[in-house]
């Protein structure tokens, strides 16, 4: 007879909510595999779960908050990385994951994105990037390639969007990765690393919105993307952050680009206190 | 699966070292299990669901060599891959 | 000093040090802010203090950043606060929001300058108390509390950490510019444990734990990051379970509770302060700074024979409506000065049913009334 143990689907089981399945997302909707490799990278991590806490904003990558058996904490939209910053200087036993789309970590988020990376807090964020905000519609968003179609860009996205691991590395991230759903098994791998990273890591999961980026960008169905992403993708492990640009059709570079060490916010953190108590004690 | 000669362990390994189960009622019909399954195991099938959905299906599962893509790939956690622990742990020895 | 770094005894301070010495008093051990005139000093002195006692200081890339990180900090089972002047006030509102739907205990000090916009940052006004009850978008209660000196400053920080935990909601401090920058002589006691309210916590063992599940006093007990109850809290419309529930009905199940919890329990939260009402025909109604003035004007009024009287609202929101109500049965005139064009006049009025007269004396901002613009107002009501 089978034996259950250790199979995948009891690892999900331990950290999936299970009695809120099904979940909200179209079918086809990118989301739901890459939550299915963060469940991984959790039991992988070794991380003790009752010390995770998962903090994402508002969108439809923003609902992974509720469906993570974890403290989990569904915020506004674009402030997850604040919160997540409150809870874990207020803490530090505790991991603070942020999951949440481009639009909100990158658009309305976009300041406390970069100041956190400047800060190097403890934290590891996790970016969908569906080129656009599936919640409300698909409207353009800031990693929209030029010239896509979105119900807010009818006749061609006119701006230039973020490269996101370059915007992260000039913001002094000290782990980038980037890889596309179809790439799980590196996904898994990387998020374990990200998890136990000490410092600000970085995860962009390119990912299929066929609901309404795809209808309006030649890939009606989920597999339109990613046999896209399939022909496009180029693994390159230290890529330079400048080169990974995405545009409509062009390649789309994926790996491990960053991962660097520098004294992250809580070790300055611990040795301010250290002076300030000599410093109070002395006079 | 056609064999040109029957390997001496055949008794035992003719058992598939995962079985692959579709929730009928989780899945979805995206198609990305039967595309990326890398030894063609599952299908889509003709079959829809009650929600109206084309339903994926086992089409060859002893073929399935547990590498546990389709469970990770699927949207709706609704493919689960139950390692034959018993073959692995033959393998192994 | 004690050793865990409380301060007690007679300090000359200013408002806002008295702020910040309170908070850390009651308990306080992390702050997040953005600077901002005349809040600053909170801030700063918050800085120099937490990483002594043991707390975390730091300064957020804008207001919006800072009230999230309160409220995260208040999840990991700290207390926290911000401080703030208008403009900030402002980009706050969102995320006050977002604390009361998940009833999160937190201290927001707005210390107010006059507006709109960047109007005189330097300078006084009191111009953001309608915002502060009815700033963030939807149907909630609030607490907000108006402090008149640097020692009140300091007692009603205390105060406001202890309702915050008690009631599970964010409570503004709505101070002002001239508070904040004035010194004065602030008695700092020795706070014992017994004076501070932490928020209820689950019972361990006592099955499956529901963050919005509450008893009779409607406000249920809080669980926090890292202890095990894997639980769900979001900014959407929900159950008791905490999760997503998208229909008319829990809307309306969980907006009772949030406007109940906070209307129920007004008599415990509401404070004012009283001077000459038994048998006043004129009630002088003011907060803040503007109480002091308006206290003297009544004074002198009285000198002059007039029979005025002074409500002080300590708290603002909830509003002191059943005191209003009761003066207003027996008082012809409520005179209501306040550094803006007019804002808790309309509550005033409101209160008194039409059973009593209510004037403003409005004031644009930049400076405080003249206790003689005051009397004037009691002298034309009396004649
Ligand atoms: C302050 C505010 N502005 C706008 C919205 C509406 N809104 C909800 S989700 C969303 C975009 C989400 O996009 P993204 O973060 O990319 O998530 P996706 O849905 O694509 O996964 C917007 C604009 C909001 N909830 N709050
Ligand atoms: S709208 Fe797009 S991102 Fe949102 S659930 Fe549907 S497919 Fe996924
Ligand atoms: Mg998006």
């Amino acid at each position: 007879m089978p034996d259950h143990e250790g199979n995948g689907h009891s690892i999900i089981a331990k950290y999936l909510r299970q009695d809120r399945l099904p979940h909200i997302w179209c079918p086809a909707c990118g989301i739901g595999p890459a939550l299915n490799c963060f469940l991984r990278a959790i039991d992988k991590s070794g991380l003790d779960p009752d010390k995770i806490s998962v903090i994402s904003g508002i969108g439809c990558s923003g609902r992974v908050a509720g469906y993570v058996k974890l403290d989990s904490f569904h915020t506004t939209h674009g402030r997850a990385i604040p919160f997540a910053t409150g809870l874990k200087l207020a803490n530090p036993e505790l991991k603070a994951v942020v999951f949440s789309g481009d639009g909100d970590l990158a658009a309305i988020g976009g300041n406390h994105l970069i100041h956190a990376a400047r800060r190097n807090v403890d934290m590891t964020v996790i970016c969908i990037n569906n080129f656009n905000y599936g919640m409300t519609g698909g409207q353009v968003g800031p990693t929209a390639p030029y010239d896509v179609r979105t119900s807010t860009t009818p006749y061609g996205n006119f701006e230039s969007p973020f490269n996101l691991p370059l915007l992260l590395y000039a913001s002094g991230a000290t782990y980038i990765a980037r890889w596309t759903v179809l790439h799980l098994h590196q996904l898994e791998n990387t998020m374990t690393e990200a998890l136990l990273k000490p410092g600000f890591s970085f995860v962009e999961v390119i990912s299929p919105c066929p609901a309404v980026y795809g209808r309006m960008n030649k890939e009606p169905e989920g597999l339109d993307s990613l046999k896209s992403y399939e022909k496009r993708s180029i693994i390159k492990n230290g890529a330079d952050p400048k080169d990974v640009g995405i545009t409509q059709n062009g390649p789309i570079i994926v790996g491990k680009f960053i991962d660097v060490d520098r004294p992250t916010l809580h070790t300055n953190l611990a040795v301010v206190a250290e002076r300030a108590k000599k410093q109070v004690k002395n006079s | 699966m056609k064999l040109w000669r029957t390997p001496f362990d055949h008794n035992h390994s003719a058992e598939p070292l995962a079985y692959v189960f579709i929730d009928r009622e989780r899945c979805k019909g995206c198609g990305f299990c039967a595309e990326y399954c890398p030894c063609d195991v599952l299908k889509m099938g003709s079959e829809l669901s009650s929600k109206g959905y084309q339903l994926a299906v086992v089409k060859d599962g002893d073929k399935c060599l547990a590498c546990g893509f389709c469970e990770l790939i699927c949207p709706e956690f609704a493919v689960k891959l139950t390692i034959n622990n018993k073959v692995h742990s033959e393998i192994k020895s | 000093m004690t050793d865990n770094g409380h301060l007690s005894g007679e300090f000359f301070i200013n408002g806002d040090v008295a702020c910040a010495e309170g908070a850390i008093s009651a308990g306080c051990r992390f702050f997040a802010g953005y600077p901002i005139t005349p809040a600053t000093e909170i801030a700063e002195r918050m800085s120099r203090r937490l990483p002594v006692v043991g707390g975390t200081y730091i300064q957020m890339e804008d207001e919006i950043a800072s009230m999230n990180a309160i409220l995260g900090a208040s999840w990991a089972g700290v207390k926290s606060m911000t401080s703030t002047s208008g403009p900030g006030f402002s980009l706050m509102m969102e995320n006050i929001g977002l604390g009361v739907m998940l009833e999160t205990p937190c201290v927001v000090v707005d210390i107010q300058r006059a507006g709109p916009s960047t109007g005189l940052p330097t300078l006084v006004g009191q111009q953001d108390v309608m915002q502060a009850r009815w700033g963030s978008h939807g149907s909630y209660e609030i607490i907000a509390l108006s402090p008149d000196s640097p020692q009140h400053m300091f007692d009603l920080t205390v105060k406001a950490f202890n309702l915050s935990e008690k009631y599970r909601v964010p409570v503004l401090i709505m101070s002002d510019e001239v508070v904040g920058h004035m010194s004065e002589k602030v008695v700092i006691p020795e706070i014992s444990a017994a004076d501070l309210i932490y928020r209820k916590m689950p019972q361990i063992g006592s099955g499956p734990y529901h963050p919005y599940k509450a008893d009779e006093s409607l406000v249920p007990p809080m669980a926090i990051a890292g202890q095990g109850y894997r639980f769900h809290v979001t900014g959407l419309t929900h159950d008791e379970s905490g999760y997503p529930a998208m229909t008319a009905a829990a809307q309306d199940r969980l907006i009772t509770r949030l406007v109940d919890k906070i209307k129920t329990h007004a008599d415990d939260i509401i404070l004012y302060d009283e001077y000459m009402t038994d048998d006043a025909e004129i009630v002088v109604c003011a907060y803040g700074i503007t109480s002091r003035i308006a206290r003297y004007a009544v004074k002198l009024a009285r000198q002059q024979g007039i029979k005025a009287g002074f409500l002080q609202l300590i708290t603002l929101w909830p509003f002191a409506e059943r005191r209003v109500r009761e003066l207003a049965s027996r008082v012809k005139t409520f005179i209501v000065p306040e550094i803006n064009r007019g804002q808790i006049v309309y509550e005033v009025e409101r209160c008194s049913c039409g059973k009593a007269r209510s004037l403003s004396v409005p004031h644009s901002g930049g400076d405080v009334h003249k206790p003689e613009t005051i009397l004037a107002a009691i002298k034309e009501c009396h004649a």
